[in-house]
């Protein structure tokens, strides 16, 4: 017996290993007005910090979760209804709301990371949803699927939504069939041709963005269109942030460096500097790293121009900018005639964790066409 | 891929990995394969608690069963490893390895220093340490200061699987002696651990839990004693950092001094016996560079001076508990 007139608003499972989350502070009070996609409250977990998004319109009617309180994944912390339903009900769903733990296993098994035997070597991935649109998510330079853990739920409402580890990263094969760009746009076209993916919208971040943009060039075929998030590919210039993130050893090193990535330094949290510390010392990734940062980047300066092979023949293209990048400068989102450009404020070079919520909206929009 | 096992698995994935990259990695010791004349499969035994167990049917030839004789296969071992083979000597319990001292002190230890440099000995003793097992005197102690004394000498001792793979792999790789102290009580416990290889780099002590008001200094299986008193203390308002040293020596003192710095108070907490301990060596290293920041005195909480008891409730008494880590703290606290 459910009630759709009623919504629960949960603690989010931002990743496989979330079990509980913290509940830091309400961005609405009683009684406001909700549309799908608005920021209801803000959440910590021990690797990031977020907000909790409306999927439905309403008024919020009840906030359960107390500030400065852990909660286990699925726990009610809110209730969004119509302002038609009385009280005495919202006081009964509250009261007799049971996180369905039931499911739990189920829904682990459909969230597991799965991996592609491809001609390019074994690539780990996530699929979500079941849309008729497909989108491809495609991680920067040592960055992993994991990345988009605040955008994948989101898109896949709507589309079926494939995030990857590029080879090199994540959880994927160590080891490079060919060198550079070349080497990743052969990985993602294999893993596409892999899982029959014939046509799709490909969103890339940074290193990602170029990698979509080569992609573009090479299989027009195969992109729908593309989402360029704080993307290379685009012009020159590049900070030190490659050479940095290669050349940090230990945990006091790397802490400064992955706080360029922020335009709010304090959501480096010790458990995120620690995944990527743990992801840089298996073997094999060292040299995978500076293998791509002197091909890509050697000397700060972006080594490919992908953008200028797709002069007159670009698919509708997004680009989306945090302002406050430190990697590669907002001023490059407007390098690209024929593209439509969103400069974000408050967000530096991860924009799609940052303000995670008009990010997707840009791209939900973007993919409806 | 990452998935949960334990330090037992951990252990065993980094010497069969290891073995598979490097034809000079060899494993040897007592029982680690089947025991002379053992029933049943090759290798039956894997070790006394099974953590070289399936190893020898993977790496045929590559696993020796040595005979009772310690002072004779560390000898063999050292003398491998000068001669460019990479073995892994696995002595049971830490307790053995005096039999073998002057191989261990007098040789391995000095070979570098006193050949000019020229040569190498990169071999791995891997041992059982610790209390807790109801093994007795003879079985449980925690020797590690007595192999930090000794200059040419690496000391290792992890409190987790993530840790002790990837340390493993960089005792094995690197080009010194490492002594690799393995506690018994830590061998079910699992955690998360890649798949793949991965090497820890020596000296890089672990914060595994951030706060300002006290500083714990620990390692091996202290650190969950450690964790579980700071988990309480918080709840009491008083936030532990609390510091797995992983590598006894080298140190990472800049970790421990960053710490002390900001906290202002130090407990050490050492399972090995309190005189000439690594709680004493790390207390007088921070009185010596930290004594203006220090706000409390320094705590040593290790057990008494005696052998480990055989009985139980003796035993579980000589083990510093969670409980008399947190009074500890409470007391530098109180000054």
């Amino acid at each position: 017996m459910t009630d759709t007139r009623i919504v629960p608003i949960v603690m989010p499972k931002w990743g496989l290993s979330m079990k509980e989350g913290k509940v830091t502070g309400w961005l609405l009070e009683d009684g406001s007005k909700i549309n799908p996609g608005d920021a209801i409250l803000e959440v910590e977990t021990d690797k990031i910090a977020g907000a909790v998004e409306a999927h439905e319109a309403g008024v919020l009617r009840r906030r359960v979760g107390q500030p400065d309180t852990v909660y286990p994944v699925k726990t009610l912390l809110g209730v969004i209804a119509d302002p038609s339903v009385p009280d005495s009900e919202i006081d009964a769903f509250v009261s007799s709301y049971v996180a369905p733990a039931a499911e739990e296993d189920e829904e682990d098994q459909g969230q597991k990371y799965e991996f592609a035997d491809t001609a390019a070597g074994s690539l780990r991935y996530a699929k979500r949803g079941t849309g008729a649109e497909t989108v491809v998510l495609i991680h920067g330079f040592g960055g992993d699927l994991d990345n988009w853990l605040f955008n994948i739920d989101a898109l896949a409402e709507k589309a079926t939504v494939y995030a990857l580890d590029l080879p090199g990263h994540g959880q994927s094969v160590k080891k490079l069939e060919k060198s550079g760009l070349a080497a990743m746009v052969a990985a993602l076209n294999a893993f596409m041709d892999k899982l029959s993916i014939g046509k799709a919208h490909l969103v890339g971040h940074s290193m990602g963005g170029a990698i979509a943009l080569q992609m573009a060039a090479d299989h027009p075929d195969k992109v729908k269109s593309l989402t360029l998030i704080c993307s290379a590919g685009l012009g020159g210039e590049i900070g030190s942030y490659v050479d940095d993130y290669v050349a940090a050893q230990g945990r006091k090193d790397l802490k400064p460096v992955l706080e360029q990535l922020f335009a709010d330094k304090s959501l480096v949290s010790r458990q995120l500097v620690d995944d990527v510390l743990k992801y840089k010392r298996l073997d094999g990734v060292e040299g995978i790293l500076k293998s791509l940062s002197a091909s890509l980047f050697a000397g700060r300066k972006q080594q490919d121009a992908p953008a200028a092979k797709l002069a007159g023949k670009l698919p509708p293209t997004l680009i989306i900018w945090g302002k406050e990048d430190l990697i590669i400068p907002a001023s490059h989102a407007s390098l690209l005639p024929g593209a439509r450009v969103h400069v974000i404020e408050g967000a530096g070079h991860m924009v799609f964790m940052e303000k995670a919520s008009d990010v997707n909206n840009l791209i939900k929009a973007h993919i409806a066409g | 891929m990452a998935r949960k096992i334990s330090m037992r698995q951990a252990i065993n994935e980094a010497l069969d990995q290891e073995m598979a990259r490097d034809p000079n990695v060899i494993v040897m010791g007592e029982d680690i394969v089947g025991g002379a004349g053992g029933e049943g499969e090759e290798d039956a035994w894997g070790g006394v608690l099974g953590v070289t167990k399936g190893l020898h049917a993977k790496h045929k030839g590559k696993l020796l069963d040595t005979p009772l004789s310690e002072s004779a296969y560390i000898g063999a071992a050292i003398g491998a490893a000068a001669c460019g083979m990479r073995p892994v000597a696995e002595l049971m319990f830490l307790d053995f390895m005096g039999v073998c001292f002057d191989q261990i002190f007098n040789q391995a230890a000095k070979f570098k220093y006193m050949f000019g440099g020229k040569a190498e000995t990169p071999v791995v003793i891997r041992a059982m340490v610790g209390a807790g097992f109801r093994a007795a005197a003879q079985h449980s102690q925690m020797l590690t200061p007595l192999f930090v004394h000794i200059p040419g000498l690496k000391v290792v001792c992890p409190s987790n699987a993530y840790d002790a793979k990837g340390l493993l792999i960089q005792s094995i790789r690197d080009n010194d002696p490492v002594i690799f102290c393995e506690h018994k009580n830590l061998y079910g416990l699992e955690t998360e651990v890649p798949a793949e290889s991965y090497a820890i780099p020596f000296g890089e002590a672990n914060v595994v839990r951030e706060g300002k008001h006290a500083t714990i200094v620990t390692y091996g299986m202290m650190v969950n004693r450690s964790m579980e008193a700071a988990a309480a203390l918080a709840k009491q308002g008083v936030e532990c950092e609390v510091i797995d040293l992983r590598t006894l020596s080298p140190i990472d003192w800049d970790t421990v001094i960053d710490s002390a710095e900001k906290t202002g108070h130090v407990i050490c907490v050492d399972e090995a016996n309190p005189r000439c301990s690594i709680a004493a060596d790390v207390s007088a290293m921070v009185s010596q560079e930290c004594f203006k920041a220090l706000k409390g005195s320094i705590q040593m909480v290790t057990p008494p001076h005696t052998p480990v008891p055989f009985s139980p409730v003796l035993e579980d008494l000589y083990i510093p508990s969670a409980d008399s880590i947190a009074k500890a703290v409470k007391k530098s606290l109180a000054h």
